[in-house]
Order: structure tokens, then sequence, then C-alpha cells
């Protein structure tokens, strides 16, 4: 493993920083869409987009790209960011999220967005879809990889479990799926809504590598993408433990902030923890 | 043109379709085929046999099966997603709206077992509601071959085509009504029987049940004119319109529901044009049972018999 200086591990949590404030910007500009899901995976977006896909946003169709699949298609205001920052498609376009006529659909839409490799927002469906991607590439002795983002609420989908024994039996070790375990979906907590542990082990016993680690920390989370690339045989899954609402106070595991915006002082106090002042 | 008669020859469209699928896959090695668990009944283990590495079989995932074919086609590759069609277009239907008509992906979904013809396995098998739930997704085209050499037909026109295509065939062997040397095209609805009286529009199985009606009927001097709907979405609103204008009135003939089959396709496109007498042969909102095709084909009503009877209650209406 390629050892990470600290001055780049500071680089990409800043950048979560900056994702963060737009993920809250979008939402509240708009009033509309899931904040809470969004920031759970602001840390493992960033890692993914700055600093282990190969993409490029001046050629967001280049074939030999890596891919990255979202699943909870809810938690598409932190793949905007990512995007935009990364030069997709202008910063400014992300306050337009969810308007009319807008590139950025309040569920990702494939071939509108640059950048976006799938539809989604019905859950379950993404992991399949990556596994499509993958049994591609392998055919075509492709050394792209591709990436899928799952939130924990849709393990509760049984298309997710399909989606499970079928990467195992294709060996599909160019796939690796991250599981966004913040543990709160659309109505409360997982383990009531429907009991999901223990989770690692049921993976496990699907023929999946499974590693878990904290989906904040950002040299866990790319010491963990990179455990899953050097792993052969088998596809990874990462659990990475997280925190709905992460980075503000006041939103972490709060489920309302699943799917309900910012007030305008909330959204103050809230960029204000993210080292922004408002005017 | 007195068109195709009988004593028809029965055919298997399953075999039409694998013979088709290896003649693709070895003229486009993008050419893939994903399963479920019923790829020897379907026959595209054959196109597995001849290119091992490209029949993905996902077992009984069907949901699993369409995301799949959609994350291949992202990658370029041209997608036979192919199982039973109760399993593959009403099990899954959520997944194909989202990863392939949202999405526009090249996905072509080939669904045998379609219909009462399923026959014996009964009413959980027998999808008569398909031809209503795919025409209701944009951005899907919806064949319906009417035998053998069209099944065959319908798989390079939709490999040609792109993005997505929904294709229904049966598990019986089907009158041959065309040859293989009929043009076919997505979009154009054929005429089989030339007429001005009536006009016969069938789809699938009733396609040979229509030229057989249109015989009975030229004994009573009505002379009816016989249209293959093998592309039901896009719909030919202009030739249906025309066979409105030309012969004044119209039955349907399809193995599927009335509810929202090629019948309430064919009067909303013809309402608009030139509304005439409309009698629709069909599923009549119910489902099927356990029995062999040919006697369900007569209990619910999808015969020759039924097809003459309709032209004549269209007939009645118009006062003639």
């Amino acid at each position: 493993m390629v050892e990470i200086p600290d001055e780049k591990i500071r680089e990409l949590e800043e950048t979560a920083r900056v994702l963060r404030r737009h993920v809250l910007k979008m939402t509240h500009q708009v009033q509309s869409g899931h904040p809470g899901g969004s920031m759970s995976a602001c840390d493992i977006v960033t890692a993914l987009y700055f600093h282990v896909l190969r993409v490029d946003p001046d050629n967001p169709a280049w074939a030999d790209r890596d891919r990255f699949v979202i699943s909870k298609g809810h938690a598409c205001p932190v793949l905007y960011a990512a995007l935009a920052e990364q030069g997709f498609f202008p910063v400014p376009e992300l306050m337009t999220f969810r308007h009319l006529n807008s590139r950025l659909q309040g569920h990702p839409e494939y071939g509108t967005t640059p950048g976006v490799e799938n539809a989604a927002g019905a859950e379950g469906q993404g992991l399949s879809f990556g596994l499509g991607l993958a049994l591609a590439a392998r055919l075509d002795r492709k050394a792209w990889r591709v990436y899928c983002l799952l939130g924990d609420g849709e393990q509760d989908v049984g298309q997710t479990w399909e989606a499970a024994l079928c990467g195992a039996k294709f060996h599909l070790d160019n796939l690796t799926a991250i599981i966004d375990r913040n543990g709160i979906q659309q109505e409360g907590r997982t383990e009531e809504i429907m009991p999901l542990e223990p989770l690692g082990d049921k993976w496990k016993a699907f023929g999946w590598n499974v590693l878990t680690i904290n989906g904040h920390d950002m040299r866990q989370i790319l010491g963990a993408l990179d455990e899953a690339h050097a792993h052969k045989g088998q596809p990874t899954v990462i659990i990475a433990k997280t925190t709905k609402g992460k980075g503000v106070s006041f939103m972490e595991n709060v489920v309302r902030y699943h799917g309900a915006a910012t007030t305008d002082e909330e959204l103050k106090r809230a960029l204000a923890e993210l080292g922004e002042v408002l005017p | 043109m007195k068109g195709p008669s009988p004593p028809w020859k029965m055919e298997s469209q399953r075999s039409y379709f694998a013979k088709a699928l290896i003649e693709l896959g070895e003229k486009d090695p993008d050419v893939v085929v994903v399963g479920a668990d019923t790829t020897e009944s379907i026959k595209t283990m054959e196109f597995g046999k001849k290119f091992p590495d490209r029949l993905f079989n996902v077992g009984i995932s069907e949901q699993n099966m369409v995301s799949v074919a959609a994350g291949l086609a992202a990658a370029g590759k041209v997608v036979f997603a192919s199982t039973y069609a109760v399993f593959g277009a009403a099990h899954t239907y959520n997944v194909i709206r989202q990863n392939i008509a949202y999405t526009k992906l090249s996905v072509k979904l080939f669904c045998s077992h379609a219909g009462l013809t399923t026959g014996l396995d009964g009413a959980t098998h027998q999808l008569n509601e398909d031809i209503g739930l795919m025409r209701g997704l944009p951005n899907m085209a919806v064949l319906v071959p009417a035998d053998g050499p069209q099944t065959a037909k319908c798989v390079h026109a939709a490999a040609e085509r792109p993005g997505p295509v929904y294709c229904r065939f049966s598990r019986a062997n089907f009158p041959t009504v065309t040859s293989s040397e009929d043009r076919f095209e997505i979009g154009p609805a054929y005429i089989l029987r030339d007429g001005a009286d009536i006009t016969l529009v069938g789809c699938g199985i009733m396609v040979s049940r229509c030229l057989e009606a249109a015989e009975l009927l030229a004994a009573e001097r009505v002379s009816a004119r016989v249209i293959n709907l093998s592309t039901v979405k896009p719909l030919d609103a202009r030739a249906l319109a025309k066979a409105a204008r030309e012969t004044g009135g119209i039955v349907t003939a399809e193995e599927h529901t009335v509810v929202t089959g090629i019948g309430s396709a064919v009067a909303s496109a013809v309402s608009g044009e030139h509304p005439v007498p409309i009698e629709m042969v069909g599923v009549q909102d119910v489902f099927g049972e356990s029995g062999e095709a040919p006697e369900l084909l007569e209990k619910y009503g999808l015969t020759v018999a039924k097809v003459v009877e309709a032209a004549q209650r269209v007939t009645k209406r118009r006062g003639d």
C-alpha cells in the first residue's frame, strides 16, 4: 500500500467539507432533497473522486474511465457536488438542483448530467447495474474498475441480495461496493425498521470479501479501497460506518434530516460549523 | 392480394430466436445474452454453447438480470435479456423502467411464454398484460412477431435499433404466416391481405386467425384487409388511420387483455384521426387457467369464429 502524506489527507478532508457545504446549500435553496445521507457519504465520495477514480472531466465518455455507480440515488447532491468540483460542469449549476429544466434531477438521470453513470432513485438496483459494467470490462479485458455506493436502507431490498449472489458467482474482483452504514433510513433506525446486523457476516456468507471501516476516516477509506483493488477472486464490500448528517452537530444522527432541508437559520449555523461564514 | 392461407406450417418461435441470436453473435462480438435459469427452455443456451463467455445466467433473479443487462449496455454491449414474460416483464417492471426505459440503454428484452398459449402451467405463467405494461413506458419499442420467421427478424431489427426493445413471443408453436424473404422493419404495420370493407388488425398468433377469418368473410362478400401489427410501438398510426378511412371499420385481435393491448392502442390512434366502429377480440379482463394452448384459445374466445363475429358486429353498427 502506498503511504499517503498527511498533507494530502488534509487536502481531501477540506474537499469533503466543501462538498458538505454544497450539499447543504443545494438542498436549502430548493427546500428539498436528502442532506443527511449525502453528508454521511461525503468522505467516501471525496476519496473516490479526488484520489481514486480515473475519470476525465473534459471527456466524461472516455471509454477506459473507472465507473462510479450511485445506488442510493437520493444522495445525488454529494455526487453532483463532486462532479462540479472536478469540473464536469460549472459549480454555480449546483444551485439548479431539482429545478425545472435542470440537468441536476432530484434523483440521478443517465445520459443528461455529465459524469453520472446510472439512473437511480428506486433503491436496490445499482449494484446489479455495476455488475453488468464489471462483466463488460472483464469481457473486453479492460483495466477500468467499478465502484458502487449503496445505502444501508437498501439492504432491505431483495435485489441487493440477488446482486450479492451474482457478484460472487462471477468472481467480480474488478468491482468494489461501499455501504454507507449510517444506521438511519427514512422512518427511523435501520435496526428498528428492518434489522440488518450482523451485516458483514451476511455479505461474507454471500461470498464477498468484507472490510469494515470508519467511513469518515480518510486514511481508512483510502486504505480499504486499496485493499479491495488488490483482492483477487472475489468482489469486495466495504462497510463504511458513518454518521447521518456528519459534519454538522445538530444534524448528526437526526432522522428528520434524511429528507428535510435546513431552514435559513440552520444553514447559517451549519455552514459556520463547516468553516464558512455567510455575510 | 389474397394473402397467406392454411394449411399452416407450425413452427417454434424460440428456435428461430435462438438461431438468429447465434447469427447475430457471429456478426457482432459485442452481442451478449443474459438469462435467468430458463436458458435451456428459451434456447439461449445454444448461444452460450457457441459463445460461452457471452452468456450470463444469473439464476432466478430477474430484477438483477435487467439491471445487469443495463450495466452491460452502458459499457457498449448489445444486450439480449431473455426469460419467460411473466418473470422478465412483469416481476421486473420498475427495474425495466428505471434501468432501461429511462436510460434509453440498448437492452433488448426478449420474452417467451407470453399469453395464454403458455398452456398447462396456468394463470401464474400466462402473462396477458405485457403489451400494455411495455407500451406504457417512454422510449420502449414493443414488438409482437406473428411467427417464427418474424421472430428472427425481430432479433436482427432490435439489434440494429438504438435503445430499448421489448419483444414477446410464445411457448407454443405458431402457424407460419410470413416468409423469411418478407421485408421487416420496426415501425410499419404490414398488410398481409388487401380488402375494402373492413380491417382485421392482429398480432402474434391472432394474425393467422385474422387471415382465416378474412377468407370466411370473403364467402359472405365482405372484403377484409388483414394487418399484421408486429410493431405495437412506435405505432404505425398512419397505416391504421388509412385503413379506417378506406375500410370504415376495424376488428383487433390479440392474445392479450383487451384492457391495455393492441385494441386500445389502435382505438386510441384511430379515434384521433378517423373514428370508425372498432371491436376487440382478446382476453376479456380475466386470468387464464391450465389447459392445452388450443383449448385455452377456444375457451377464452381467441378464435377465427370470434373474429368473424366481431367483424359482423362492426358492419351491423355501421348499418351495412
